[in-house]
């Protein structure tokens, strides 16, 4: 389609003027013509081709139209008004303030600087969050890259162009028999190349080769130009990104390397397990892949070589039912005063949620006042009390089997023991709480709402009331 | 317009009767019936007079291979050991009027209407009976009906489930599995071919009827699944003396 003109109407919307003029569409800022007030800022999309200039020219537009048009929530831009594809295709959405990570990744590079630590973390896990959004909502973005990744001044992240996303729901324009990679080059997850759209891995994937470029300055695998160069992240591992910057910590290491594993079942589960290391750096369980400087070897990677040969596409299943099936489990273990029987009952409750599901993270949370702690005795003070408090958790958790869980210990400190608990869930999208029933005031809660009947109200997501018992055995004793 | 498509009844009223009060529950203004109205359940008498009634009230309905299969009346004549099909197919012939059996007889085998194409198995050759079950079969059928350039849609039933196929990026069709309850945009500068399940006999493990209601303005298709009283509806299969086996299929929907 032709550039429109500043001034000019269109479909009752003013245009204004032209913001970004890109290879596949127009940008432009847009108005109500009948200067209604808008209750945000607009732009409209317009794509340079048309259905004139052939179909698969306009397909990634018809796509974005598709998806756009049902996502929900902050982490996309609010949809306003779509052309008719057929005759004038052009997408009306929200102007969403903020920087593209691109554009910080350029001021970097002028500057000849790295972004720290601390705000790479915080960056990334607003990215991840804003991933397991989407695919919560059935939808994987295939596309993310710095330039679609933008930095809302509030914090969030806001994913844009969905013109190769994919959304279980519908079918897939971009699909076909011969199964062609498709994606940017140098983000594009290896499952990607062989063809597979679906997997919400293919994010992480992206989110690690985001987040190696922005502590490194260059891209994990190059910008390859040909299917067989992009087939090398099949088998390949990048230099490791502490080779490259020493200063970086191994913990970092540690998750840009698990977000960039060449097989998806190998990186994390979902990017909500993602977003909670990024925000609790001190849990990693920091590896191999976090502490090597040197690389792969060569046999590992001649291995890997000869499995990615004989890789090809297999269906995914539901984004949001894949990711269910790696939920975070949160358990509130009392520390007052906590009877036998009830530590017993929770450990085994824990045991069972976890058992049913390979990968899934355990968080072990136990709420103390804040009065317990004193700034001026040693004994109480805050780090040594919560020391002391989580090598309660660690203790509690022994028995347990967590080979195949990640699995942290958090003390909280809060008055309100109910409200630390759900904010807590909240913040960290945990699938499900599990906790004590509170048993004592079971004769009062006709009036007085328990910690866990607030809790079972107010949570956001299952709440699983364990009450107390022994096994046999052990009231013999 | 909002079109209710409805195909494979089998003589099963309870489904039908749910089908339709939730089509119309959810707009729908047209009514089509592609075939198969008849066979295995127990009120194909009732299921006729049903669907002559929505016929003259405007409603599309279509021949299936079971309006012809029980025409005959000696089927199992001279055939020792009948099959389980062709035993309902002699009782439905005898619990229909001749004026029901006719009607069925002479329905048509497909419409157009606007850009759709209805048929009850195959447009390429209706009459056959073929199933459109993969990409392939799906490709014949689509192809066939294509060929006058008004047809974007083909809607069919005859394989009693529930599925789509598209042209994606690639030249063979794609096949899509619908989840039930969600509008599929399907824009017609695009070809497409459905198969919109059975209402009165799922086989796929899930007892509840299938239909589809199709928006030709909104160019959305949604594929639904309808809870019905399906017990009430096996025991009647039992009650008429069918054999047992369509009484199961309805409770477990296999």
């Amino acid at each position: 389609m032709k550039r429109l003109a500043a001034g000019s109407e269109l479909d009752g919307f003013r245009i204004g003027a032209c913001l970004h003029a890109g290879g596949m569409a127009h940008i432009y800022e847009v108005s109500y013509a009948d200067d209604r007030a808008a209750p945000f800022e607009m732009v409209m999309k317009v794509p340079r081709m048309t259905a004139g200039d052939g179909a698969e020219n306009i397909v990634s537009f018809e796509v974005e139209h598709q998806i756009l048009q049902v996502l929900q929530g902050t982490h996309v831009p609010r949809f306003v008004a779509a052309g008719d594809l057929m005759t004038i295709p052009y997408l009306v959405m929200e102007h969403v303030p903020g920087l593209t990570l691109q554009q910080v990744l350029n001021e970097h590079a002028q500057q000849r600087t790295h972004a720290a630590v601390s705000d790479m973390a915080r960056i990334g896990s607003a990215i991840a969050r804003a991933a397991h959004s989407l695919h919560q909502q059935n939808t994987c973005h295939l596309d993310l890259k710095p330039a679609n990744v933008l930095l809302h001044p509030d914090g969030h992240v806001v994913l844009l162009d969905f013109g190769l996303s994919c959304h279980a729901h519908y079918p897939d324009f971009l699909a076909e028999e011969l199964r062609k990679a498709v994606g940017s080059p140098a983000w594009i997850a290896p499952e990607q190349v062989v063809g597979v759209r679906g997997d919400p891995r293919s994010d992480i994937f992206a989110i690690g080769v985001m987040l190696y470029e922005l502590a490194t300055g260059e891209l994990p695998f190059g910008n390859p130009q040909t299917t067989g160069g992009m087939r090398q992240r099949l088998w390949m591992d990048p230099a490791p990104p502490r080779r490259l910057r020493e200063d970086l910590p191994e913990w970092f290491q540690e998750v840009v390397l698990r977000c960039l594993e060449p097989e998806a079942a190998k990186r994390y589960p979902s990017a909500a397990h993602l977003a909670f290391d990024l925000e609790h750096p001190e849990q990693i369980k920091v590896t191999k892949r976090g502490k090597q400087v040197l690389g792969t070897p060569f046999l590992t990677h001649l291995k890997r070589w000869l499995k990615a040969a004989g890789m090809h596409y297999q269906p995914s299943p539901l984004p949001s039912q894949q990711i269910d099936e790696v939920p975070i489990v949160m358990v509130a273990v009392p520390h007052h005063e906590p009877s036998d029987a009830m530590l017993y009952s929770l450990r085994l409750s824990v045991a069972r949620s976890l058992g049913l599901r390979p990968g899934a993270r355990l968080a072990v949370v136990t709420v103390i006042s804040p009065n317990q702690s004193s700034t001026s005795e040693h004994d109480k003070s805050e780090t040594t009390l919560h020391r002391q408090y989580r090598t309660m958790l660690q203790q509690w958790a022994q028995p347990l089997d967590l080979s195949q869980h990640q699995t942290s210990y958090h003390v909280l400190e809060s008055s309100d023991v109910a409200n630390a608990i759900v904010r807590y869930a909240e913040g960290n999208n945990v699938s499900m709480i599990v906790m004590g029933a509170a048993t004592r005031g079971l004769q009062m809660q006709r009036f007085v709402a328990t910690t866990p009947i607030k809790v079972a109200m107010e949570s956001p997501c299952t709440v699983i009331l364990v009450k107390p018992s022994l096994p046999f055995e052990r009231l013999m004793d | 317009m909002k079109y209710a498509l409805l195909s494979d009844i089998h003589g099963n009223l309870h489904a039908l009767d749910a089908c339709l009060a939730h089509a119309q529950a959810h707009g729908a203004e047209r009514i089509a019936i592609l075939g198969d109205l008849v066979g295995y359940g127990a009120f194909p008498s009732e299921v006729v007079a049903r669907c002559q009634s929505l016929q003259n009230e405007g409603a599309i309905v279509l021949r299936g291979n079971h309006e012809e299969l029980i025409q005959s009346h000696h089927i199992n004549a001279r055939n020792l050991s009948p099959s389980l099909g062709s035993q309902t197919a002699e009782w439905t012939h005898h619990q229909l009027s001749p004026a029901q059996r006719f009607w069925l007889e002479i329905l048509p085998l497909t419409v157009q209407v606007e850009h759709m194409l209805m048929v009850h198995a195959s447009a390429d050759v209706p009459e056959r009976w073929r199933y459109v079950e993969d990409e392939r079969t799906a490709s014949l059928s689509l192809d066939a009906a294509c060929a006058n350039p008004q047809v974007r849609y083909v809607f069919g039933g005859h394989v009693h489930h529930q599925s789509l196929y598209y042209r994606g990026a690639g030249r063979q069709l794609m096949a899509f599995k619908p989840t039930g309850g969600i509008p599929i945009p399907t824009p017609k500068h695009r070809q497409w071919i459905a198969t919109i399940g059975s209402v009165g006999q799922p086989r796929d493990g899930n007892p509840r009827a299938m239909y589809a209601l199709f928006d030709s303005t909104a160019e959305k298709l949604t594929f639904h699944r309808v809870a019905y009283d399906h017990r009430a509806a096996a025991r009647a299969v039992r009650e008429a003396g069918l054999p047992e086996f369509f009484a199961q299929r309805l409770e477990t929907g296999k």
